[in-house]
């Protein structure tokens, strides 16, 4: 049995050069962070090499007065929070923390290398929206950078686009130039209830077109019953809470009620898009099918929370049951399975991916794979389509 | 590869695909289309095709894929950095006749539309619940499949991001004529991410979803008067740390106040050193409240006088001056160059300090309009082309404002893209490693190098076989993939 060697670079070129031996040696890296997703994906070719980020745990900068800052990729995000926190400020991204085996929690490498995100997705997007800037190191020892250290930039591709999300298959991230946003001190939220998700759905809709600029808008479903949760902030957040409330109540939802101690609130809902014994499933639609997912996830005894107003829910089920969900879900959904036991994660493909429907894209996927790793030393295996 | 000319199969062809009197091929023509928005690069291509649906663009692309001849694809034209420039060997496409809004979807916030639809139209279509953030000072003509290449922002995106945050799909001609549909948060890389801002490098886009939100119910604009952009300066930033988002902060400097108010007569005050617009929109009360607090901030940061827009025609007033500022130029200079630097906001007194004594020294005047918000700034260098060596002088002049912001940790462009006019100054953004990366990228897209080339990067690359130690995946063992 093959032994699994550890590499812990402390700086971009020890990062770098690991890599290229790795290249040059034929040996198979897998790329960690705090560990917290490693399960996610395609199982993957077994690796000969670990290169773990948590050496790189620096906060190179955080310029306050610009609401930027740069981050080491192993610099964990809620330690990065809490310096925000500091000035005032945050890094508009929520996604739970926490996982198997990990102290510190999440890096934001990994949040950003995953595409992770949690209810503030709703207002200030996901992590391809956030970073402004990437350092990587690609599997030839090549260090690049590309974007900038300003929110405001259009000089050259948008590699920190690609490289969100790309779950390590193209390289390393060393480092990502982010935009900050004010972290306000107070918030309200907004609750209605309703037991039949037709009503649900349709009051998500109207909610999701009031012009109230929720900070988060998300909808929760367990047991024949599902909640809506509009969370306003900013030094109005009570009336426009109870603007919100009321537009519920319009909407047919029972039991609005304004809560102004919300933080348990929004853990719970990043809390569910994490499933320790069962199956995890992300699912994306249009936003107006939520009824027919709150449908399925009904039929399927399953958990759902999700961002109301962009289609996409992370529903919690028996690993049984994950193709009886994904047959009752629409047509076009894209469903996802994060997190699964090991019994599950080998029968089906976690990606869900239409290969017919999406070929082209998959074959430019792969041509995108081939240029940034073509000797595929980096995650081999583990993304859509194999790749 | 031969080159074609008006004659040749490859013309046969496109008048075959798109009919004859949409492919122009003589030099008068042809003139239209010699430049975009940069007018000083000109440039004939052998053809400009101006098909009617998606499949004729896909055909005319494959028809030049087959000929072996390089094509741009062109929107409206109102591009800043010469990035809709035609090659003189090969076709322009013209998408100005996709101009259907295909789908209007307002429960789901959608719009699905053609290339050659304008900015404004999308707002059109979705008016008045709804609207469409990204607004180039072009927005009533510039199109969106335009928007697409360069990212555009505007005014608004301070709060409201830039085109690729508003982007959810589109289905893309390659440059060897095949379609391929790309999704906002796929399973798998943000192709669609990596597409948008590329400057019609990569593909041209023929059908564009586009995500809209609700318009904001209330919106109030202030504009302030300060002795010198120092003082605005300053003010911006208590602004911003006060964690107040304004819908747009937009500063000009004397010069350009000089200018926009000879066009427009707003009553812009003339003696002083800056002017500040700050709009504020959202829900009401949190607009009446940030009003309060902007007035108080204003004037502690030494704001000679401010002033509230009591109306939409007094809000349509001071909006028309800025945009003004551009235009009228003219009037205080016979021609000058725009640049799209971007700072960090906290740097902005000190980089303007290094403009004007730049100017001095360069014996030349410069404008300064700028979305103060995000760091944009355009610095419009003024020159006379009818005296010897000025218009040289202002480029070199020019070149050193965008040195002044890249030193200070910023961008060559925010908005403009890097088309032909900024490719020059990419090295000084960018190392050699670093454009080979981006140079994979359009390798995998393009690797014939077909889709508007001698565009963003500064020196003509090849693609070359993909490099590095060959190693077969189990996928192409297992006959599921194969190597490109």
């Amino acid at each position: 049995m093959s032994t699994v060697t550890i590499e812990a670079p402390a700086t971009f070129e020890e990062a770098a050069a690991a890599l290229a031996a790795a290249t040059a040696e034929g040996r198979r890296v897998r790329i960690v962070g705090a560990g917290t997703k490693l399960g996610w994906g395609n199982p993957g070719t077994p690796a000969d090499t670990e290169l773990h980020t948590t050496g790189l745990d620096r906060i190179l900068e955080h310029n306050a007065g610009d609401m930027t800052a740069t981050l080491e990729a192993g610099v964990p995000l809620e330690l990065a929070q809490r310096t925000f926190a500091a000035a005032g400020q945050m890094l508009a991204l929520d996604p739970p923390l926490g996982g198997p085996g990990s102290a510190s929690g999440a890096t934001i490498g990994g949040v950003v290398a995953t595409g992770d995100c949690g209810p503030l997705r709703h207002r200030y997007g996901a992590p391809r929206d956030l970073v402004v800037g990437v350092t990587v190191a690609l599997s030839d020892g090549t260090i690049a950078r590309a974007g900038g250290k300003v929110i405001k930039n259009v000089a050259g591709y948008d590699l920190p686009k690609l490289f969100a999300g790309s779950y390590g298959t193209l390289g390393v991230i060393l480092s990502l130039n982010v935009r900050l946003h004010p972290l306000h001190e107070c918030s309200v939220t907004a609750l209605g209830a309703a037991t039949d998700g037709r009503v649900l759905g349709s009051a998500a809709v109207a909610l999701a077109a009031a012009p109230l600029e929720f900070e988060a808008l998300d909808v929760a479903w367990s047991g024949g019953r599902g909640t809506l949760l509009a969370r306003c902030a900013g030094p109005e957040a009570r009336r426009r809470a109870a603007r919100a409330a009321r537009l519920m109540a319009d909407a047919g939802l029972d039991e609005t009620e304004l809560s102004d101690r919300d933080g348990r609130l929004w853990e719970r809902q990043r809390d569910h898009q994490r499933s320790e014994a069962g199956a995890l499933v992300r699912v994306s639609v249009a936003p107006t099918e939520l009824a027919t997912v709150l449908a399925a996830v009904e039929d399927c005894g399953g958990r759902l929370v999700g961002r109301a107003a962009l289609g996409t829910s992370y529903i919690e089920v028996e690993p049984g049951v994950v193709d009886r969900l994904r047959a009752l879900l629409p047509a076009r959904a894209a469903t996802v399975i994060l997190d699964a036991p090991a019994a599950l994660r080998a029968q089906v493909d976690p990606w869900g991916v239409d290969g017919e429907r999406r070929a082209g894209e998959l074959e430019l996927m792969r041509r995108v794979k081939m240029r940034f790793d073509p000797s595929g030393t980096c995650n081999p295996g583990v993304f859509v389509g194999g790749i | 590869m031969v080159m074609p000319s008006s004659g040749s199969p490859l013309v046969a062809d496109l008048q075959e695909i798109c009919g004859r009197e949409f492919v122009l091929s003589h030099q008068d023509e042809l003139a239209t289309y010699r430049s975009d928005g940069l007018l000083h690069y000109r440039q004939v291509p052998v053809a400009a095709v101006l098909p009617a649906t998606a499949d004729e663009v896909q055909a005319v692309v494959r028809a030049c894929f087959e000929a072996g001849v390089p094509w741009v694809a062109r929107g409206s034209g109102t591009g800043l950095s010469g990035g809709a420039l035609p090659v003189s060997d090969g076709v322009l496409i013209v998408l100005s006749r996709l101009r259907r809004i295909l789908s209007v979807d307002l429960e789901n916030a959608r719009v699905v539309v053609e290339p050659g639809v304008t900015n404004v139209a999308v707002t059109r279509a979705v008016s008045p619940t709804h609207f469409y953030p990204p607004d180039p000072s072009s927005q009533i003509v510039c199109s969106i499949g335009g928007n697409i290449a360069e990212n555009s922002g505007g005014a608004h995106c301070f709060k409201y991001g830039f085109t690729t945050n508003y982007v959810v799909g589109l289905e893309v001609v390659l440059s060897d004529g095949s379609v391929v549909t790309m999704e906002r948060d796929p399973p798998g890389y943000d192709l669609l991410g990596a597409f948008v801002g590329s400057e019609g490098t990569l593909g041209v886009a023929t059908r564009i979803a586009l995500r809209v939100i609700p318009a904001p119910e209330s919106v109030r604009t202030l504009l302030a008067f300060f002795p010198d952009t120092g003082a605005a300066g300053d003010a911006v930033t208590a602004i911003v740390d006060a964690g107040i988002v304004p819908g747009a902060i937009e500063m000009m400097d004397a010069l350009a106040i000089e200018a926009a108010e000879q066009a427009t007569g707003a009553g812009y005050r003339t003696d002083a050193g800056a002017a500040l617009i700050v709009e504020l929109d959202g829900p009401r009360e949190e607009c009446l409240v940030g009003l309060e607090r902007l007035m108080t901030l204003c004037a502690a940061a030494g704001a000679m006088d401010v002033r509230i827009a009591q109306s939409d025609s007094e809000r349509e007033l001071i909006w028309r001056t800025r945009r003004a500022a551009f235009a009228s130029m003219g009037r205080i200079a016979p021609a000058y160059y725009v640049q799209d630097g971007v700072i960090p906001r906290t740097r902005l007194a000190e980089v303007l300090r290094q403009i004007d004594a730049l100017a001095a020294e360069y014996q030349l005047r410069v404008a300064n309009v700028f979305h103060a918000g995000d760091g944009n700034l355009h610095p419009l260098v003024c020159y006379d082309a009818s005296v010897e060596g000025e218009p040289e002088r202002a480029e070199e002049l020019a070149g050193l404002i965008i040195k002044a912001c890249v030193d200070a940790g910023g961008s060559i462009t925010g908005e403009h893209g890097v088309g032909v006019d900024k490719k020059a100054y990419m090295p000084s953004m960018f190392g050699e490693p670093d454009l080979d990366a981006f140079q994979r990228l359009r390798c995998a897209f393009d690797p014939h190098g077909r889709a508007n080339p001698g565009k963003v990067m500064p020196t003509p690359r090849l693609c070359g076989e993909v490099p590095g130690p060959y190693r077969q995946h189990p996928l192409e063992r297992a006959g599921v993939a194969e190597r490109f």
